[in-house]
Formats: structure tokens, C-alpha cells, sequence
């Protein structure tokens, strides 16, 4: 089996309930406050036995975050995938139908061996990895998620692009049958993404293929998408089937859709605010407060060098 | 029970009643866990729902009273359009306080700087004098003529209402422009209202007056 599973993960691996966000603790204090002690304490006292998301990576990567990790019931419930609807809770409820297997992504533009791959024979000769990221929205909330992948920049090297490629492109499956939101033209499917070939090599960029262990659920992207901590979510496109080499910056879905909203980079930046909201600050999903958002969404130490001398706000 | 003993007894205890229903499942599912896992938000976009659902209801008093010719309809409009300003008010709230945790130095440059909000905020304002004068005594007050003219507020709180929310979403518009097209309706209706009377005594004029001076012309 290529996708390691839940199930095989040892006992010794399993971390304490206490390490995950529990939203439920400021519910009951809110509860608390409001007077409902009882009731709240009741309530409490029902969802705590909730059967816990047990995981562990295997060991610590020199990327990962210490931060605790959101549930898998959160992660997996609460969605951008507008392919399968707007609302947060589409994605979960409308993505039943689809199937990503069998699957096969087509390697085009300027590369040695342009052609169309089993998505297992494309991802066989890399090792598995977990890395537990922030993900931030560029709706100002923000998770911490455990992926399984493997570096992009791996599989480039693997492809061998020629020296004409300076852009990566990516591009998401059309199959409005079994994606609902498809059959709507709010935006321009199939949905688009890219990165420059240097952020495309970074050992941050991944390709990722599950998350707590497991593979991914159809609604955060199987079964193959990309994800770039340091920028926002939606740079993170899902369910890819096309990944394509090209000599200018390729065209984006939503900088399509609103050009003075979401730029090409998309670095997470709280000194550039989305023109309808703020990016200063976040809400972590399950906490009441919001944080400082950082710059580079925290990965500056790793990422700030390729943006050296460039202008930020223009280049949002 | 004589019809108004009824209307006021029972029917508007009930009304009131429901129109408690929207935030008291919002209450038990926000303490039962059962809204999403962002439930701040989910508490920002039902009151704000239920603000705007709440302005089209109290528009719809109205013409529901004209077209089914039941007079106590209108005994429900200050119940309902008080409730709105009641939601309206909560999903204020919910900004000024999960969304800013009552950070003036926030939220003052917030409202305008960011059009939606500039919108939001108006709509909710221009709520603030109709609520003020809902009373009976200040409506006897004010007399009728008066009061209807301040009280047609709410049909730019609709407006302003629908705005706020078109340019708040993000990419997908069907859902604030179906608000829009009933409010277009409701405020159409309103509009033909006034203008049929005025549109039928002019076709009256031009009918009664084109014959006498044709005749006139005729006569001498
Ligand atoms: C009559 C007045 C208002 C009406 C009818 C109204 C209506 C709405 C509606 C329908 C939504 C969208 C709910 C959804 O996404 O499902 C919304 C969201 C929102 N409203 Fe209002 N609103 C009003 C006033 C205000 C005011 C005064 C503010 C703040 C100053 C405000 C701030 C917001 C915010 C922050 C959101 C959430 C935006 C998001 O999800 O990104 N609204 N409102």
C-alpha cells in the first residue's frame, strides 16, 4: 500500500487527548459565564468522552510547527473547496460521489518526458512524510494540520524540467457530475494555480496525499494536492490533474476572479490587507481570541530570501 | 373571542414567540456544539441573516395586508420590524466583540475603510430613529403622515442591506441577489402603488379633457 494508514499506527504513538485544540473548553466557559453552569458543565461533560483523533508523526521534522493540531473533525468539516459548493460545510456534506481513483495526472510544458502518469506510479518512488503546518485562510482564520506528502521539489527533479521552465502550473479536474459547485460559473473552472520554479523547489512546498495518517478525504483535495504554508489556502489546489512547466506567470483562479484581491503570490502578509477585511490577525480555528498573523504565515526564516527586494504590496 | 381579542391575545404572543426561534437554535447549537468549527462566525452570518430575513418580512406586512384585505396583518409590522432591529443589533455585536473584541482604536477605522461595513453600518443606523419611535404614544405624537415618511427608512436599510451583503461574499453572488430581487419586488410594489392612482387620473384628465376641447373647438 502505498498511503500509510491509520491503522497502522503502534500504540506507543498515540499522544494523549490533552495535546489536541478542544474548542468545547472556551464553549463551556462561555456556557459558564452566561450563568448556565449545569447546563454547561452537562453539555461538557457529553462531548469530552467524543472519541479523540488519535495520531503521532513518527518524528519531527525541522519544519514542523509545535503548535497543537487541529482535529481531524475540523479539519475535515470545515472547507474552501468550491468545487463542491461555497458554504464552509459543503465540501464535507456534497463530495461523497466523487472518485479519486483511479487517477492520472498529465505532465506537460517544458519537461523532458512530457506524459500522462498513474498517480501511483508518479508519487512510488518518494517516501511518505508528515508535516504539520499552519494553514492560513485568507479569510483571517487560521488550523494547524498534520499532512502526509512528499516535497514537490522532488518530484520536479524526478520530472526534469528543461531550462525554459520558470513557472510551475497546476490545474484541478473538471467533472461537474460529481463536483456540484462545477455546475456553477462563479468562478472559472477548472480552478488554476501556479508557483515560480524557485517556490516550487522550496523543501516547504509540498505534495500532499493525506493528512493525520490517513488519505486524504475527498473534501481537503484527493488525491493528490498541493500545499504552501506560507501562503494563503487558496494557493493550495486540490485534486490535480495536470501539472504543466511554462516560461511566464500562468493565470490564477482567483486573481481571475478579482484581480485587486488575490495577486499571483498570495504571501501570507498582515501588512497587506484584503480590501474587504483585515490581515493582521486570525482566528485559530478553536480559540476565542485572535492572534497576530505573521509574516510569511511564520515560515519567514525559510521563505523571505526569493522575495528579497521585491515589493510586496505591489506583488500581492 | 372577537377577532382582535385573538390577534392580540394569542396570534401576536406566537409570533413573538417564533421570532425568538432562529437565535434560541442558534443558542442551543452553539452550546451543544453543533455549529461548525468556526462558530463565531457561523454567529456573525446567522444574526446577519436573520436581519435582513426580518427586514423582508416587515416589508412584506404590507402588501399582504392590501391583497388579502385581512386589516390585523397590520398589527405585526412594529413586532416584526423591531425584531430586526433586534437582530441587527446581535450581529453588531457579534462584530464589535468577536470580531474586534471592542477595539476602538479598530473598529472606528474599519467602518470607513471597508465598504461593506460603511454599508452594514448605515443600514443599522438608519434602524435607530424607526425603533426609537415605535411606541404608540410617540407615533399619536409624530401623526401618521409624518411617521410613515420617517418610516420609509427601512426601504434604504433594505437596499443598503442587500448591498452589504453582495459585497461581502466572496465569489458566489445567487444568495444576496435573491435577497435583492424580492426586495425589488416588495419595493416595486410600493412603487406601483403610488404611481398607478396618479398614472389612472392622468389617463383620466387626458380622456375627459380631449373630447370637451374637441368639442369646443367644434362648437362655434
Ligand atoms: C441592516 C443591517 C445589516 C444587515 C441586513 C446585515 C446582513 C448581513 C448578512 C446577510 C450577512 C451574510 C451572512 C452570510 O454570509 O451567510 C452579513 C455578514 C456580515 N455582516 Fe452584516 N448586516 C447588517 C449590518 C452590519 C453591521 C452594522 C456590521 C458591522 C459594522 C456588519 C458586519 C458584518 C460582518 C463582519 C459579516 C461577516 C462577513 C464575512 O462573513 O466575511 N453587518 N451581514
Amino acid at each position: 500500500m502505498l498511503i500509510k494508514r491509520a491503522d497502522d499506527l503502534k500504540p506507543s504513538e498515540i499522544t494523549p487527548e490533552s495535546l489536541y485544540y478542544n474548542r468545547r473548553e472556551w464553549i463551556r466557559m462561555a456556557s459558564a459565564a452566561l450563568g448556565g453552569m449545569a447546563f454547561g458543565s452537562l453539555v461538557w461533560q457529553d462531548t469530552i468522552s467524543a472519541p479523540c483523533q488519535e495520531y503521532k508523526p513518527k518524528a519531527k521534522g525541522p519544519y514542523d510547527t509545535d503548535e497543537k493540531l487541529n482535529s481531524y473533525k475540523d479539519i475535515t468539516t470545515y472547507n474552501n473547496y468550491y468545487e463542491f459548493g461555497t458554504d464552509k460545510s459543503d465540501p464535507a456534506e456534497n463530495s461523497g460521489p466523487f472518485k479519486p481513483k483511479p487517477w492520472t495526472v498529465a505532465v506537460e510544458g517544458h519537461v523532458k518526458k512530457p506524459a500522462t502518469y498513474n498517480l501511483e506510479d508518479l508519487i512510488k518512488p518518494f517516501k511518505l512524510e508528515d508535516r504539520i503546518y499552519r494553514m492560513r485562510c485568507v479569510e483571517a482564520w487560521s488550523m494547524v494540520i498534520p499532512w502526509l506528502g512528499f516535497p514537490l521539489g522532488d518530484l520536479i527533479k524526478r520530472l526534469e524540467p528543461t531550462s525554459k521552465a520558470k513557472y510551475v502550473a497546476f490545474e484541478t479536474v473538471f467533472r461537474p457530475e460529481q463536483m456540484v459547485g462545477q455546475r456553477r460559473p462563479y468562478l472559472r473552472w477548472p480552478y488554476v494555480e501556479g508557483l515560480r520554479m524557485d517556490e516550487a523547489m522550496s523543501p516547504l512546498t509540498l505534495m500532499a496525499t493525506g493528512l493525520y495518517g490517513k488519505e486524504l478525504p475527498n473534501q481537503n483535495g484527493a488525491p493528490l494536492r498541493l500545499v504552501v504554508p506560507w501562503k494563503y489556502g487558496y494557493k493550495g489546489i486540490k485534486s490535480i490533474v495536470k501539472i504543466k512547466f511554462v516560461d511566464n506567470e500562468p493565470p490564477t483562479t482567483w486573481n481571475i476572479a478579482a484581480p485587486d484581491e488575490y495577486g499571483f503570490y498570495s504571501n501570507v502578509n498582515p501588512e497587506v490587507d484584503h480590501p474587504r477585511w483585515s490581515q493582521k490577525t486570525e482566528r485559530r480555528i478553536g480559540e476565542f481570541r485572535k492572534r497576530p498573523t505573521l509574516m510569511f504565515n511564520g515560515y519567514a526564516e525559510h521563505v523571505a530570501g526569493m522575495y528579497a527586494g521585491m515589493d510586496m504590496k505591489k506583488n500581492y | 373571542m372577537t377577532q382582535t381579542v385573538f390577534v392580540r391575545k394569542i396570534l401576536k404572543p406566537v409570533v413573538f414567540l417564533l421570532c425568538l426561534l432562529p437565535i434560541s437554535l442558534l443558542a442551543y447549537d452553539f452550546f451543544t456544539d453543533n455549529l461548525s468549527a468556526n462558530p463565531l462566525d457561523d454567529i456573525t452570518d446567522t444574526t446577519g441573516t436573520w436581519t435582513l430575513r426580518f427586514i423582508v418580512i416587515t416589508l412584506c406586512v404590507t402588501p399582504v395586508r392590501r391583497l388579502t384585505k385581512w386589516a390585523p396583518a397590520g398589527k405585526f409590522r412594529r413586532l416584526l420590524g423591531l425584531y430586526a432591529f433586534f437582530y441587527g443589533s446581535l450581529h453588531f455585536m457579534t462584530y464589535l466583540y468577536f470580531d474586534k473584541f471592542f477595539e476602538w482604536e479598530e473598529i472606528l477605522p474599519d467602518i470607513p475603510k471597508r465598504p461593506f461595513i460603511t454599508v452594514g453600518f448605515a443600514s443599522l443606523v438608519l434602524m435607530i430613529p424607526l425603533a426609537l419611535t415605535s411606541t404608540d404614544r410617540i407615533t399619536k405624537w409624530m401623526g401618521g403622515k409624518k411617521w410613515n415618511a420617517l418610516h420609509r427608512l427601512i426601504y434604504v436599510t433594505a437596499i443598503g442591506g442587500v448591498i452589504h451583503y453582495l459585497w461581502l461574499v466572496k465569489a458566489d453572488t445567487s444568495r444576496p441577489l435573491t435577497y435583492g430581487a424580492i426586495v425589488a419586488v416588495l419595493l416595486g410594489y410600493r412603487l406601483w402603488v403610488y404611481l398607478a392612482p396618479k398614472i389612472a387620473s392622468l389617463r383620466m384628465k387626458q380622456k375627459s379633457v380631449s373630447p370637451q376641447t374637441e368639442r369646443g373647438q367644434l362648437a362655434p
